[in-house]
């Protein structure tokens, strides 16, 4: 979109679930809507568990793929920046976020893309309403997810989170998308 | 047409009038008496590294295509085709000869002239040199940072810097090689805050320890010691707008070559041998502990040590900050870690950045509220000074700056009038 050299995206098309997976394609689908509560309520302790130790949580600038390692990202968190980003809205000095943002998110288009082990890749899309001191605010993704069964309950171990508009100028986004 | 607005009785020397973040009308003369008429930073010439490429950028709210053209100039043309005025470009980047209008067809070379019509028939005896892409008149290159004017005369790049270019020069002095090189592409932190909000507060020294107290108590730093009462950082005004927070008295102060970047010489060992090798030990050494400005060029250019942020005023109460990481030709293992703390510190989601832009969509609402009228920059008055070049300094949390600009700025407004 932004570069002329737009290339035609190779799409898998849907996978054939086997019954274990139909099943675990339902608690995914619970978790990503606890997932999207916690975040809409901004339940940050609550959400912060929810990741594993090596988690990744990306919201890419600039179009689809860019190259987080080189290029500019609007959030590529490790585990301890996540932390960071946590304790600093509890804080409470944390101002774009002092009122909070009033949330409702919807999440759908969720599509089981591939299991390895105990690992699964997800996509999902996400429309989320923000109301702020600035005023309203909407945002559309498509998420990427790759959820790990650990003890049996799900986590994040990769949040990729495509704004439709992150090549254009966008307002604050101090919320958890 | 509307009356102009007296700009001498909006702005006095310690204080200024709301009515200067919201009035349509003073937005009108700001394009006219600056975006439209002084230099204003375009880009760098490493985001158009082979010929032929281009970027859009812009000058205010005018989109400018930077190109380095056919003849390996670099080019800045104006996205409209002079046929019918169609958007010329749609894309933000490619590489291209050519560019051809999708409306008729017209096809103009890179460098802006007129090479193509379609269906020439009808057109017998044009003479197509009368239809080239509309150019920014003039065009300057400080080491690799592009300025542009659309006044066809007046004061050259090098004198509108003045002195601030020593500025740059630091910035330039942490690479091995005297280079930027911006290849991490920029963030667009879109605000409903006019754009002077976010120009004042760059070299505001006052506000860190309130608005970003909340990152100051997470994660450590030597950044909140400058901007407290016992730092031994500056404010300086540099005259015609440009101002800056002088770090190195405080960074000499504790010596340690790299501690203005958090970090040390030890853990950068690449860079640290690639500065030796290119200005000696005891040069490098200088450098690494000095480290990199920060300096708001005027308008438009903030170097805050480690970004890169242009800002873009679209409108008298929305304003785009176009942020990246400075990279440093020749400092690969330094270039990753700028590109790291950059991505945390600064953008819509940044530690710091989403809190200052919180202040200034509250500073353009209070602009609104009638009473008091007065914007109060008193801060530091009394103990204002001069350096050895003349130029204004003060306390690190002094409104030094602030009252510079205005005074430039007051200065821009009336020159004409
Ligand atoms: S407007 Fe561009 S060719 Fe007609
Ligand atoms: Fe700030």
């Amino acid at each position: 979109m932004i570069d002329e050299n737009e290339i035609d995206p190779s799409i898998a098309e849907p996978v054939a679930l086997s019954p274990e997976q139909e099943l675990m394609l339902r608690r995914i689908e619970q978790f990503l809507y606890y997932e999207a509560r916690l975040q809409d309520l901004h339940a940050y302790d609550a959400w912060e568990s929810l990741w594993t130790d090596d988690a990744i949580y990306w919201i890419p600038a600039n179009g689809e793929n860019p190259d987080p390692e080189t290029q500019m990202s609007y959030v590529y968190d490790n585990r301890s920046r996540i932390g960071v980003r946590i304790k600093q809205l509890k804080t409470g000095k944390r101002h774009t976020q002092t009122p909070r943002s009033q949330l409702a998110r919807i999440i759908s288009n969720i599509e089981f893309i591939a299991q390895n082990g105990d690992e699964f890749e997800v996509r999902a899309n996400a429309f989320i309403y923000e109301d702020s001191l600035r005023g309203e605010t909407t945002w559309a993704a498509r998420n990427e997810y790759r959820l790990r069964l650990v003890d049996n309950k799900l986590k994040l171990v990769r949040k990729k989170v495509v704004l439709v508009n992150n090549n254009k100028p966008i307002y604050t986004l101090s919320f958890l998308v | 047409m509307l009356s102009r607005p007296d700009f001498h009785a909006l702005i006095k020397e310690n204080r200024v009038h709301s009515s200067l973040y919201y009035d349509e009308r003073v937005f009108q003369e700001e394009l006219e008496n600056i975006w439209y008429k002084t230099w204003v930073y375009v880009g760098h010439v490493s985001e158009v590294p082979k010929k032929n490429d281009y970027v859009t950028k812009a000058i205010g709210p005018t989109p400018i295509l930077m190109v380095h053209d056919r003849h390996g100039n670099i080019s800045l043309l104006q996205n409209k085709c002079p046929h019918r005025g169609n958007q010329l470009c749609a894309y933000q980047k490619g590489n291209r000869t050519s560019f051809t209008c999708p409306y008729h067809a017209w096809t103009f070379a890179n460098s802006g002239e007129l090479v193509g019509l379609a269906f020439p028939d009808g057109y017998e005896g044009v003479d197509k040199s009368e239809f080239s892409l509309g150019k920014v008149p003039r065009i300057a290159i400080y080491r690799g940072l592009v300025f542009g004017s659309f006044a066809k005369e007046g004061p050259s790049l090098e004198e509108h810097l003045g002195d601030a270019k020593r500025a740059l020069d630091q910035m330039l002095d942490n690479s091995p090689e005297g280079e930027l090189e911006l290849t991490a592409g920029f963030l667009q932190h879109r605000t409903k805050a006019n754009w002077k909000f976010v120009l004042e507060n760059e070299t505001d020294g006052y506000h860190p320890g309130s608005v970003h107290g909340s990152i100051f108590q997470v994660a450590s730093s030597p950044v909140p010691a400058l901007y407290k009462p016992e730092s031994l950082a500056l404010t300086r005004d540099y005259g015609n707008g440009h101002t800056e927070f002088d770090l190195r008295p405080q960074w000499r102060h504790v010596g340690k070559p790299m501690y203005w970047f958090n970090t040390t010489a030890e853990k950068l060992p690449l860079y640290t041998e690639a500065m030796k090798k290119a200005y000696g030990e005891q040069r490098s050494q200088e450098i690494m502990i000095d480290g990199s400005p920060h300096i708001m060029i005027f308008p438009n250019l903030f170097i805050a040590e480690i970004q890169m942020f242009v800002i873009q005023p679209v409108s008298v109460n929305e304003t785009i900050q176009h942020v990246t990481a400075l990279q440093f030709k020749g400092a690969p293992d330094f270039n990753r870690r700028l590109r790291q703390q950059t991505m945390g510190s600064v953008g819509p989601a940044g530690f710091l950045l989403a809190d200052d832009t919180e202040m200034y969509e509250r500073n353009h609402r209070g602009a609104l509220i009638n009473n008091p009228e007065w914007i109060v920059l008193t801060r530091g008055e009394k103990r204002e000074t001069r350096d050895e070049d003349g130029h204004r300094i003060g306390h690190s949390t002094d409104e030094v700056t602030q009252r510079g600009i205005w005074r430039h700025y007051l200065k821009l407004m009336t020159e004409q009038a």
